[in-house]
C-alpha cells in the first residue's frame, strides 16, 4: 500500500506537534461560529428542535402555573399568566436559535467576554 | 401480526422487589449494560496496541475521540477540556444506544422518556451547580439580559427562568420523539410487507431506504444532545 513512500521523518514530529497545538489553541472560538452550529444539521433537524423548543417552554410555564394554581387555591389566573410566559418562552427560545444565539438564556454578542477567557487560557 | 409498539415493552427479566420499589432487572437494563459493555469495549479494545501508526480499530476510537473534543473545543473553548470526560462518555453512551436499537430484535433504551429525561437532567443539574460554582450568586444575573430596563424585570426574569428549566425537557424529548417515531414507523411500514404480498416490494424498499435514514437520525441525534450539551457548559462558564 504505501510502502513506496517514504514516511516523513520522525525527528521533527515534536516541532510539527507543537505547530498543531498552537494552531488549536488560537481557533478556541470564534471560527466556529453559528455558521458552524446550524450548517451541520438538515432541514428536518433544525424544524424539529424548533419544534420542540416551542413546545418545551410552553409545557414548563403550563406546569408551575398549574403547581401554583394547586398550592395556592387561585385557579385558573396563575395558570393563564403562565401559559401567556411558557409562550413567550418558546417564542424567545426559537428567535434565539434561528438568530444564531445558541439556546443561551440571555443574549450573547459572538465576541465579548470569552475572547478574554482564551487569551487568559493560554498564559 | 405484532403491534408497532410492542417493541417498546418493558418486561422484567429477573424480578427483583426492594421493600415497596420494584427494581427488576428488565430487558432495558439488559441493553443500557450491553451499551455500557459495547463502548467500554470499543474504546479499551481499540486502544490496546497503541500503535504510533493506528490501524482501522484505533483509527475509529481516535477519530471518535477527536469528534467529540473538537466539538468541545468549537463551543466551549480550551477551559472545557475538564469536562471532556463526561461528555464523550455521554456522547458514546447514546450513540450506541441509539445504534444498538437499530439491530434487529433488540431493544431502543433512548426510546423511553425515562432514560432520556434522566440523562438530561444530569447534564441540566450539572451545569446548573457548575454555574453557582464558577460563578456564585452572581449566575443569577444569567437570568437578566444585558440592557433591560428596570421595569422590564418582572416580565423577562420569570420568562428566562422558564426558557432555562425547558432545557432537560427540550434536550430529553428531541432524542426520545426521534427514536420513538422512527422505530414506530420502521415497524408499521414492515408490516404492509406481508399484506401486500407482490406489491410487498414497494414497502420492503421503503424501510431498507428508512433503516439508512434511521441508522443517520441515531448518530444525528447522539451529536445533538452532545453539541447541546457543550452550549449548556459554555452558558454556565461564560454567562455573558
Amino acid at each position: 500500500m504505501a510502502e513506496g513512500r517514504k514516511p516523513a521523518p520522525l525527528e521533527d514530529l515534536d516541532d510539527r506537534l507543537r505547530a498543531a497545538r498552537s494552531h488549536r489553541g488560537g481557533t478556541a472560538k470564534g471560527e466556529s461560529g453559528k455558521g458552524d452550529k446550524t450548517g451541520t444539521q438538515s432541514g428536518l433537524g433544525v424544524a424539529l428542535r424548533i419544534g420542540v423548543d416551542l413546545v418545551a417552554a410552553l409545557i414548563v410555564g403550563v406546569g408551575i402555573g398549574f403547581l401554583l394554581d394547586y398550592w395556592l387555591d387561585t385557579k385558573p389566573w396563575f395558570l393563564v399568566l403562565f401559559f401567556v410566559l411558557g409562550a413567550a418562552a418558546g417564542m424567545l427560545n426559537v428567535f434565539r436559535f434561528a438568530g444564531g444565539y445558541g439556546l443561551a438564556a440571555g443574549y450573547k454578542k459572538p465576541d465579548d467576554e470569552t475572547g478574554k477567557d482564551d487569551v487568559k487560557d493560554k498564559e | 401480526m405484532a403491534s408497532p409498539l410492542e417493541q417498546f415493552e418493558i418486561h422484567p427479566i429477573i424480578p427483583l422487589q426492594l421493600g415497596d420499589v420494584d427494581v427488576s432487572f428488565t430487558n432495558s437494563s439488559l441493553y443500557m449494560v450491553l451499551t455500557v459493555v459495547l463502548t467500554a469495549g470499543f474504546v479499551l479494545l481499540g486502544m490496546r496496541n497503541r500503535a504510533l501508526v493506528p490501524g482501522r480499530f484505533q483509527c475509529a476510537v481516535e477519530m471518535s475521540y477527536e469528534f467529540v473534543a473538537n466539538l468541545l473545543r468549537d463551543t466551549v473553548g480550551n477551559e472545557g477540556r475538564r469536562y471532556f470526560p463526561f461528555v464523550f462518555t455521554l456522547f458514546m453512551f447514546v450513540l450506541f444506544g441509539n445504534l444498538l436499537g437499530m439491530t434487529p430484535y433488540s431493544f431502543t433504551i433512548t426510546s423511553h422518556i425515562v432514560v432520556t429525561f434522566a440523562l438530561a437532567l444530569v447534564v441540566f443539574l450539572g451545569v446548573t451547580v457548575l454555574g453557582f460554582v464558577k460563578h456564585g450568586f452572581h449566575f443569577f444575573s444569567f437570568f437578566v439580559p444585558p440592557g433591560t430596563p428596570l421595569p422590564m424585570w418582572p416580565l423577562l426574569i420569570p420568562i428566562e427562568i422558564i426558557s432555562y428549566l425547558s432545557r432537560p425537557i427540550s434536550l430529553s424529548v428531541r432524542l426520545f420523539a426521534n427514536m420513538l417515531a422512527g422505530h414506530t414507523l420502521l415497524k408499521v411500514i414492515a408490516g404492509f410487507i406481508g399484506i401486500l404480498s407482490f406489491a410487498g416490494i414497494l414497502p420492503f424498499a421503503f424501510v431498507v431506504v428508512l433503516t439508512g435514514l434511521e441508522i443517520l437520525i441515531a448518530c444525528l441525534q447522539a451529536y445533538v444532545f452532545t453539541i447541546l450539551t457543550c452550549l449548556y457548559i459554555n452558558d454556565a462558564l461564560h454567562l455573558h
